[in-house]
């Protein structure tokens, strides 16, 4: 399947990408699952996603880590919102 | 258009008046949020305020639903710029109408309130050559906090 992950502002920086296309093994299915894979590219992106007050977003909704995932979803991953 | 997402400058006088035009209903109420030149150590000289555009522009459209909903609101109208900043530029624009002053007043305290801290934008503050992102204060999770616990959330 294929989904697009986001990083912003502090993930961002810490991973040094704004956006990914990546294309995964059906087996995995949760935010987790992709968190932990992404984990495995280095230090930087598993401090950053294994970060306590990491917020992640399906589809452009804040959801908790065990969501599922499924192919054609967008994915992103950011610190606490500070707008206004 | 009741939500609008830009990285071009906004006028609220501009838009309060479009707002008042439209809308001139018994009550109508307006904020309008603008780049601070201070924060807690000093001196702020630029503001980077980063967005996440589309769920932006969802979050501010369900925000404002759901104000409209809880409120009896008649109008809204919710205006956030992202993108590079000079202090005293406009950065946010919320506008609410209704049959009376509190309906209108608490419509648009509860948008801002609720927009500062779940609305995807990330504040990067600019003073000389130092930057730095800005961490959530607790006054703002306090004043999101209230809208809930006031037992009030749809």
């Amino acid at each position: 399947m294929t989904i697009t992950v986001k990083f912003f502002s502090l993930i961002r920086e810490a991973v040094e990408t704004e956006q990914l296309t990546l294309e995964l093994s059906d087996s995995l299915t949760t935010v987790e699952a992709l968190k932990n894979e992404l984990g495995l590219r280095g230090e930087a992106w598993s401090e950053a996603l294994s970060h306590p007050n990491l917020i992640q977003a399906v589809n452009q909704r804040v959801v908790f880590q065990e969501e599922g995932i499924k192919d054609g979803d967008e994915v992103a991953f950011f610190p606490p919102m500070t707008g206004g | 258009m009741l939500v609008h997402v830009t990285d071009e400058a906004i006028d609220p006088g501009d838009l309060a008046a479009g707002f008042y035009r439209r809308h001139p209903d018994a009550a109508v109420a307006t904020f309008a949020g603008f780049v601070r030149d201070f924060n807690d150590e000093g001196n702020v000289d630029s503001l980077f305020l980063e967005c996440y555009v589309e769920m932006a522009t969802r979050v501010l459209t369900d925000l404002g639903t759901t104000a409209q909903e809880r409120f009896g609101l008649r109008a809204w109208q919710i205006v956030h710029r992202f993108g590079q900043m000079e202090t005293e530029d406009p950065i946010v624009f919320v506008a609410t109408s209704a049959d009376h002053r509190g309906e209108a007043f608490a419509g648009c305290e509860f948008v801002m309130d609720t927009l500062k801290t779940d609305a995807p934008f990330w504040k990067r503050e600019h003073s000389g050559d130092e930057g730095q992102w800005v961490t959530v204060k607790a006054v703002d999770k306090d004043r999101r906090e209230r809208w809930s616990t006031e037992g009030l959330d749809q």
